[in-house]
């Protein structure tokens, strides 16, 4: 009888625990995702975000608030790794626009506004 | 012969010695190959604004900024 009851808490816990939604940190904001899909925010060859035209005033603020953010993750990272900010930032950049997808824009090393597509993207010589 | 001539010019007589003459010379004569080309290179100019990151620390950050992106994916 015990068994059984203790069976029967048991799956009843794991069953509350895997129906729990899974946290979303690690995910994008889903207008951020729009905006990049839409060419309205790009990857620039600095390890920050860029708009492009057509960016309303709630675009740039959440570009604002994700360079900020970017620049705190490049600045401890910096400390750990015993570099300057700029430098994190700069590797940044070159990930970040070999993670682009095509259709979304990045900034090539002229700092002239490309497209992606699929063919490789248009790299600082000085990437990693 | 050594040594400067004594030329002299015009009414007003002004002696012009030969050296400020060879002078002139070498200055008209240079003048062609000061001209400035205005003419847009081939090659689009590469402008650099990293200027101080270091290669070697660049290489060594490969790794971890990957690291890096991947835990933080929802600001990159």
């Amino acid at each position: 009888m015990r068994d059984t009851v203790s069976k029967i808490i048991g799956t009843g816990l794991a069953a509350a625990l895997l129906s729990m939604p899974v946290t979303a940190s690690a995910q994008r904001d889903p207008a951020y995702t729009a905006a990049r899909s839409a060419g309205i925010i790009g990857e620039k060859s600095d390890g920050y975000l860029g708009t492009l035209g057509g960016a309303d005033a709630d675009t740039q603020r959440m570009v604002e608030d994700l360079n900020i953010k970017r620049k705190a993750v490049y600045t401890r990272e910096a400390q750990e790794q015993n570099a300057t900010v700029q430098e994190v930032a700069f590797v940044g950049g070159c990930k970040q626009i070999s993670r682009t997808v095509p259709g979304e824009k990045y900034q090539d090393p002229n700092g002239n506004w490309q497209t992606r597509t699929a063919a490789p993207p248009q790299l600082s010589p000085r990437c990693p | 012969m050594t040594g400067k001539w004594k030329v002299t010019f015009g009414r007003s007589g002004r002696a012009v010695t030969a050296g400020a003459l060879g002078a002139m010379l070498v200055a008209v004569t240079m003048l062609p190959a000061g001209c400035v080309n205005v003419t847009a290179p081939d090659k689009p100019i590469v402008i650099e604004l990293n200027i101080n990151i270091r290669q070697e620390v660049v290489y060594r950050l490969d790794g971890a900024v990957d690291e890096l992106i991947d835990e933080n994916a929802e600001i990159f």
